[in-house]
């Protein structure tokens, strides 16, 4: 079975949903009970791989790809398919695995207009497929058409299932992408011509590409740029991010949760992997400056975004872009202490947005509408609920023993002490503006907790039957997630100890290693 | 052979039979075709479009057994004829989209009422003209091969002859196509007049060997200009949307794809086997290309943002790819192995995509009567099945992978980026653009067809005939496998260029 595992586990947990999906294609779209069952059993044996996976993973050897997988596939090109996952890819690919299952879960009676559970579920078999396989894939390429793969899903469940202004905000988000997307493929391929790489794979480039002169440093600042976009409008960073607010609104629940969980990851995990684990110190360090600065002023533009906002979707949309801030100032700081906080803040982004938009899901069905002004009092209609949002958003802002405050804390920290060749000065000064940052992100969400949840319903809700609380197919969608923000709270070590290895290779590649 | 002419002796030449056996099955399937017509007359009617069909098939297996056969290239009629893998690839490649042409064409032509015989004559005929295209290695071959190419299907644009905007279609596609090959001719004559040779291999010997002169620089513009016509470049692309427009849809989708992709191999063959090497062709061709390539995608692009009927649409964006297919002719003079191939690979998935797509154009006005776009309103409700294949050819089209577009468009990205050079690296970035502005108006028929509501709520089912099932069926085939596992074209187009040499 091992050799099974270590033969073919990634390409089978990377293509398993996508079996599903064509499972699902074979049967007539009535059967709707059906095609919920199949998702689910699709997802749920995704989620056993990933656990067997986890078991069978060396922790010892965190540092190294494992699983490998290497195939002959586009010969022409010197494209293989090549996948492996270490340990900053494994907490990703768990988080994947875990959140569709319960994605799928909050489906079973939260199937929004204009119904079609078929053509949703299967959507989000195809999205769980391109996520999870950017996440194994060790080629260039192959990378390159699973961060694709999740475009289309995306568009249609937005622009199908979403809200008022679905339309406008399904291309927005579809043209910023691919645009992104489209510089991001010049940047390999330029990368890879210039290195002289004889492979698309990503262990050879990095060898390649940091022989002495094999690029230019004009070179590698530019192609590092064209990876910047691209990566930075999938994270989004400021002042790429203005898709992010109109496509987390407008998308249904389950968009808006897959979004903020894992898509958002994608960027961020690109940063990681490529752009600083393949690029040489050189460009790393000249563009790690403007990295911090974006993130900086990301976090600060998100937090006051947040609290302008008169819509809770929009509001927890626009705490994305300041918590992605923090992630991104993390690997700005090009230091093992910043990545490994980085990698940690998008699990813990992950398992906190996700389920403040799960609640806010709920929320919106109960009240049809999340206008912050017109809701109140949701620990009278509706306690557990309101408990709920009020557990994730003391997470959210980051309090001690909650999953958040490991991935902010720890890279607010990591400024202190940049990689040697960065400027303190300026990495310092980035350190207090975004520490002020999550006392704004306490103000918004104590603010939206308490307009939301404490005093009495308002009167047009006052005896409002829908307002029930928490339903069964909600707590387990919910409950992994809840106890995973309060394991990984009290035990951060529990990730810590899996990503470090691998952070170290990458922080080693990247500059140095030491807070 | 008026090179063998020009060098003095007469040879009689030896005859390949099995090397040129397609052209052969093509030449026989015109006569039987005509044939059927006069002796059955009426009675011809039901049978000449599945007559037409068996003899594209019939074609394709000389195709097959040339292709497994030995891998050197079959040269004749002293090097002005040639048969290597690129040919044969690119020779199936006009067979199938011909074969589905006629599958396209079915329901429309029978149902139309329209002159049934002789257009699956002019068909054949085109076809055939195509096919010499591939392997013409010579100035008149190839000059025979686009008029061959060129003239049936002027009068299929004009098909439908009571409808004013057909007549005008065709007559604006003759007029033009004229001019052009007039200009091309011109160019031709003054490459012969000072090379002396018509064999391409033989001009491109003579272009090295002496320096510039006006004559070859205008000679070498004015070639590429004619072709520039066929294939729709910025600024010689006004004939196409109108001459789109109007034609009959399938014949749309011929022009669109299988005549487009004639005029670029007639490019391939004039800048890859001739001009490529020679230091003062390249000087001329090089900007000439980029400016072409650079205009085309992105005017065509920016036009096709306007548009609301699909048929136009389509038009726009086929010179918007007319304008990637030459980006890496722009870089052809250092990475030429690299070019070639991605060329070629891109007219093969641009084919089964566009085809496509046209077949679902076609498929749904059955329904609507219509190529507006907002006619395929709803669509996901009445035709879900051509709703979902009709994304697979947008995604194709705007090259998402693991739809074959991607790989398409990745082959002339990895091309043009291979050069190294600030021209290489220009036409990336303008290639990255265009390919965000093209997802913008793709998806507007994408939006049609997912989002809105169904005009006047009317879900009735659309009925799709068998032969526009199975043209469907290949596209939609060939486009996802070509996606995934691109392998098994780049295989069959990386030939050794030496060949022309």
């Amino acid at each position: 079975m091992n050799t099974f595992l270590n033969d073919w586990g990634l390409a089978l947990i990377t293509f398993l949903p996508l079996v599903g999906a064509a499972v699902m294609l074979a049967i007539p779209k009535g059967e709707e009970q059906l095609h919920k069952l199949v998702a689910l059993v699709a997802s749920s044996a995704t989620l056993a791989v990933g656990v067997w996976l986890l078991a069978k993973f060396n922790y010892d050897r965190a540092g190294v790809m494992q699983f490998e997988i290497d195939r002959k596939w586009i010969e022409l090109i010197h494209s293989r398919f090549t996948m492996g996952i270490d340990g900053i890819a494994l907490p990703l690919v768990i988080l994947t695995v875990v959140v569709v299952p319960l994605v799928v879960v909050y489906s079973w009676n939260h199937i929004p207009n204009p119904g079609n559970p078929k053509a949703f579920l299967m959507l989000i078999l195809v999205l769980e497929t391109g996520m999870i396989g950017s996440f194994t894939a060790h080629d260039l390429i192959l990378f390159f058409v699973f961060f694709e793969v999740v475009l289309l899903p995306m568009y249609f469940m937005i622009g199908v299932w979403g809200g008022e202004e679905r339309q406008y905000a399904s291309i927005k988000f579809f043209l910023y992408t691919l645009f992104g997307s489209a510089l991001m493929i010049v940047a390999f391929l330029a990368l890879y011509w210039l290195s002289g790489a004889t492979s698309f794979n990503m262990t050879e480039l990095r060898g390649a590409a940091r022989v002495p002169g094999a690029l230019s440093h004009t070179a590698q600042v530019l192609i590092f740029g064209g990876m910047f976009v691209g990566f930075g409008i999938k994270v989004p960073m400021f002042p790429f991010h203005t898709w992010l607010p109109d496509a987390h609104t407008q998308a249904p629940t389950q968009g808006s949760v897959i979004l903020a969980a894992v898509l958002l990851k994608l960027g961020t995990y690109g940063f990681v992997r490529i752009a600083i684990g393949i690029m040489p110190n050189y460009a790393a360090q000249k563009w790690a400056p403007v990295i911090a600065i974006l993130a900086t002023v990301g976090i600060i533009y998100g937090a006051l975004g947040c609290l302008a906002q008169t819509d809770m979707k929009r509001l927890i949309a626009f705490s994305s872009v300041a918590h992605m801030g923090f992630v991104m100032l993390g690997i700005a700081t090009l230091t093992d202490y910043g990545i490994n906080a980085a990698v940690f803040g998008m699990v813990a982004h992950g398992l906190i947005t996700g389920m403040l938009f799960f609640v806010a899901g709920s929320m919106k069905e109960r009240y049809h509408t999340l206008e912050i002004k017109r809701l109140g009092g949701l620990l009278v209609s509706a306690p557990r609920l309101g408990w709920i949002l009020g557990f994730c958003s003391m997470a959210s802002l980051g309090l001690p023993g909650l999953a958040g405050f490991w991935g902010e804390f720890p890279a607010i920290l990591a400024a202190y002490n940049p990689a040697e060749g960065l400027s303190k000065a300026l990495f310092r000064t980035c350190m207090v503006i975004a520490a002020l940052g999550t006392v704004l992100a306490a103000g918004y969400l104590l603010w939206l907790f308490q307009r939301t949840a404490f005093g009495t319903p308002t009167e047009e809700f006052e005896d409002d039957p829908h307002i029930h609380d928490v339903t069964t197919p909600e707590w387990i969608a919910w409950i992994p997630l809840l106890v995973g923000i309060v394991v990984f709270g009290f035990l951060p070590g529990l990730m810590f100890d899996v990503t470090n290895p691998a952070v170290k290779v990458i922080a080693a590649a990247a500059g140095t290693i030491g807070g | 052979m008026i090179g063998l002419l020009a060098a003095g002796e007469w040879l009689k030449p030896t005859l390949d039979w099995h090397a040129l056996a397609p052209e052969i099955v093509l030449a026989a399937g015109i006569c039987v075709v005509l044939l059927l017509d006069t002796v059955l007359l009426e009675r011809a009617k039901p049978v000449v479009s599945a007559v037409t069909g068996l003899f594209f098939l019939a074609a394709v297996v000389p195709l097959l057994t040339l292709a497994t056969g030995d891998d050197t290239a079959r040269s004749l009629f002293g090097g002005a004829y040639v048969i290597d893998r690129s040919a044969l690839l690119l020779k199936a490649l006009f067979i199938v989209s011909a074969y589905v042409t006629v599958l396209l064409s079915t329901n429309y032509v029978a149902e139309g009422e329209y002159w049934e015989s002789e257009y699956y004559t002019l068909l054949l005929s085109s076809t055939l003209g195509m096919t010499v295209m591939a392997s013409s290695r010579d100035l008149i071959t190839i000059f025979i091969a686009l008029e061959l190419l060129s003239i049936p299907a002027y009068m299929m644009a004009a098909w439908r002859k009571r409808d004013t905007r057909s007549n005008e279609a065709g007559l604006k596609y003759f007029l033009m196509g004229v001019f052009a090959t007039a200009v091309l001719l011109y160019g031709m004559s003054l490459l012969y007049g000072y090379t002396g040779s018509t064999v391409l291999a033989a001009i491109g010997e003579k272009l090295s060997a002496t320096s510039s002169s006006p004559a070859v620089t205008l000679g070498i513009l004015f070639v590429i200009i004619g072709f520039g016509f066929k294939v729709s470049a910025v600024p010689f692309h006004t004939w196409a949307p109108d001459t789109y427009e109007g034609a009959p849809t399938p014949v749309t989708a011929f022009l669109a794809v299988s005549s487009k992709a004639a005029g670029f191999v007639a490019l391939i063959n004039v800048v890859f086997y001739c001009f490529v090497a020679q230091a003062n062709a390249a000087d001329v061709y090089v900007p000439v290309m980029f400016v072409l390539s650079a205009a085309s995608m992105t005017v065509g692009n920016l036009i096709a943002l306007r548009q609301t009927n699909i048929v136009r649409m389509l038009a726009y964006s086929g010179i918007a790819h007319a304008g990637f297919i030459l980006a890496p002719f722009a870089v052809a003079d250092n990475r030429l192995t690299d070019a070639l191939p991605s060329i070629v690979v891109y007219l093969v998935i641009y084919a089964a995509m566009n085809l496509g797509a046209f077949a679902v154009v076609i498929a749904a006005a059955r329904k609507t009567r219509s190529a507006e776009i907002d006619s395929m309103n709803g669509m996901l409700s009445w035709a879900p099945g051509l709703t979902v294949i009709m994304s697979i050819f947008l995604a194709s089209l705007i090259g998402i992978p693991p739809i074959g577009g991607w790989y398409a468009k990745f082959g002339v990205w990895r091309s043009v980026l291979s050069a190294g050079t600030g021209w290489g690296y220009a036409l990336g970035v303008l290639i990255a653009v265009n390919t965000a502005i093209g997802a913008a108006y793709y998806l507007k028929i994408a939006r049609a067809m997912w989002f809105e509501e169904p005009n006047d709520g009317d879900t009735s089912p659309v009925d799709v005939p068998v032969s526009l099932r199975s043209a469907l069926a290949i596209t939609v085939v060939a486009t996802l496998v070509f996606g995934v596992l691109p392998g098994l074209l780049t295989d069959a187009a990386s030939v050794p260029l030496a060949l022309g040499h």
